[in-house]
């Protein structure tokens, strides 16, 4: 299987990625030959194999439902580029 | 031709837990922005979640309380999208492996039981909050919110009208009421609905194609928003158009729905497990010791108060709408004594005008269950007629003490000495010989006039079924 051209721009697009056309031409090729090494994995049958969740075998830890973190508002707003009002400023998005 | 409508719900419940889905900070509503948004919730680098045991024992509950299969394996996946409310730029969610599947929620329709599928309830986290008001063309966000547990219940597209779609989403709505896992407070966002929309001619099979109606936030607007949609997309179809499947939104100022364009580019979120939180396991012992611990809930709480109180199914289901009307019933029947047909009458029609007229919730109604059993109480041992009883309730609610109180202060206690009233009839017969003469000649209506004068003259304090007696006696 091989990317065409366009499926890199819209994968470029979901990621927020913007690539020159130098570099879609390049990641055309260098991701088609990453699904042909899946599809390589595509041909062994895996029909009573239950799908892997994670690769190790262990299990969800859970913890105990308590309200404990501090209030660190002012430490991490230090380092946020624009803050008012106790709000972090993000360029205005559109609804 | 005609149509019919196909409907699904989606709804977001917020789960009533101290500490978000994966981190230890609060979840308390309305705080200052940003200060119960912790390093897993801004997502700073390194940070890894930690599930809540809390958050997945309240998805077991709604799981068993709608006759679902909890699955003992579930899978935390990554929902993948770029909106500055959403530091990680995904949100945890399930995808493929849910908690909950195939369960189901019984509706009443005009008398008629209809079994809506659930198909799914999964656990995932919300996101934050962007606040659009000006700041110098900036958007602002708050984060207090980003990480807070949500199970979202996704019904069957069994639903065939937007008054079916309501019945669902109250059901559903006391149903994680009685299980006490979500405040179900809608003007807070606890309890967000979205509707998946098509129609079909009737008869077809296949369904049509489907608009998703999003954020309708109270039980009126679904409603209102379904059927717009209904007739909107009826337009499109009779005027020999299609119907576009897209994200629509209902504006309750303009009661109409509208496309929410430019949203809808190609949503491809990527799910992929995430590999921060190996798979869920929920014991079947841990499911059969939640199981214990479920309250009596809406549907045998209905049945047991038309078998135990003798009340019409009507009646039953009115008081069992929410566990706090059905605990206050409870409680002034035991306190009144009296026949539990009439405190029904009390509580579901005095007591629900009463709290409706003054937009006052049944946990701040200035009378409580003792005051309305003590009210009840002196209706049924004839100490008050239930014309007197509706002012003692009047000034009860107005903080003038209790029944018994009110009754005293105001000398309301009800005539039945037969000789007082026999002597107040003989007045009243005395005073209006005409009357008297019509009604001997046959104008059996004046016995009203007669009822009237003798109730006017003791301030309506005459027991009416001895006052018509005696009448009756001395007029035949």
């Amino acid at each position: 299987m091989s990317l065409s051209r366009q499926d890199v721009e819209k994968i470029a697009e979901l990621a927020r990625l913007k690539l020159t056309d130098d570099e879609i031409a390049d990641y055309t090729q260098t991701l088609s030959r990453i699904l042909s090494l899946v599809e390589q994995m595509n041909a062994a049958d895996t029909n009573d194999v239950e799908p892997m969740a994670h690769p190790q075998d262990t299990r969800l830890r859970f913890r105990d439902d308590a309200a404990t973190a501090p209030d660190r508002r002012d430490a991490l707003q230090a380092i946020a580029p624009k803050t008012e009002a106790g709000l972090y400023l993000v360029p205005k998005v559109v609804e | 031709m005609e149509w019919e409508p196909v409907i699904g719900l989606e709804v977001h419940v917020q789960l009533r837990t101290q500490s978000k889905l994966f981190s230890d900070a609060a979840t308390k509503y309305g705080a200052d922005p940003n200060t119960q948004a912790c390093d897993v919730d801004v997502a700073l680098p390194g940070v890894l979640p930690v599930m809540n045991v809390e958050a997945a024992r309240m998805a077991v509950k709604l799981g068993l309380a709608i006759d679902a299969a909890i699955n003992q394996r579930s899978v935390f996946a990554r929902k993948n999208y770029f909106y500055p409310d959403l530091p990680k730029g995904y949100q945890i969610s399930q995808y493929e492996l849910p908690i909950v599947e195939h369960g189901h929620i019984d509706i009443e329709i005009d008398g008629d039981t209809k079994r809506i599928g659930v198909t799914r309830a999964h656990l995932e986290e919300d996101a934050g909050k962007s606040l659009h008001e000006d700041f110098h063309g900036m958007t602002g966000i708050d984060l207090n919110r980003s990480g807070t547990p949500l199970i979202e219940v996704v019904s069957e597209p069994d639903l065939r009208s937007p008054q079916e779609a309501v019945a669902y989403l109250k059901k559903l709505h006391a149903l994680v009421r009685y299980l006490d896992i979500s405040d179900g407070n809608m003007q807070e966002g606890s309890f967000r609905c979205d509707a998946n929309i098509s129609i079909r001619p009737k008869g077809q099979k296949e369904f049509g194609t489907r608009a998703e109606l999003k954020n309708i936030n109270s039980f009126r607007f679904v409603e209102r928003g379904i059927i717009h949609e209904i007739e909107r997309q009826i337009d499109v179809l009779e005027s020999g158009g299609t119907v576009v499947q897209e994200t629509r939104l209902y504006d309750s100022a303009k009661d109409e729905t509208r496309s929410m364009r430019g949203k809808e580019e190609a949503h491809d979120y990527r799910y992929f497990p995430d590999p921060d939180l190996p798979p869920m396991t929920i014991e079947d012992a841990v499911v059969e010791e939640i199981r214990q611990t479920l309250p009596e809930l809406p549907d045998a709480k209905k049945a047991r108060f038309i078998s135990d109180y003798g009340l019409s199914a009507y009646d039953a289901g009115v008081l069992t709408a929410s566990r706090e009307l059905a605990d206050y019933y409870e409680q002034t029947v035991a306190e009144s004594g009296a026949d539990a047909k009439l405190v029904a009458n009390w509580v579901a029609v005095e007591l629900a005008a009463y709290l409706n007229k003054h937009a006052v919730e049944l946990a701040d109604s200035p009378v409580n269950a003792t005051m309305l059993g003590g009210l009840v109480k002196r209706i049924a041992d004839n100490t008050i007629s239930g014309k007197i009883a509706k002012e003692v309730f009047e000034a009860m609610w107005n903080g003038e003490g209790d029944a018994d109180a009110v009754i005293e202060k105001q000398g309301l206690q009800q005539i039945t000495d037969s000789s007082a009233i026999e002597a107040i009839v003989d007045e009243v017969l005395t005073n209006n010989p005409a009357q008297v003469e019509q009604f001997r000649g046959g104008q059996q209506k004046l016995m009203g006039f007669f009822v009237g004068q003798v109730m006017k003259a003791t301030q309506g304090k005459a027991n009416p079924q001895q006052v018509n007696q005696i009448l009756k006696a001395k007029l035949g």
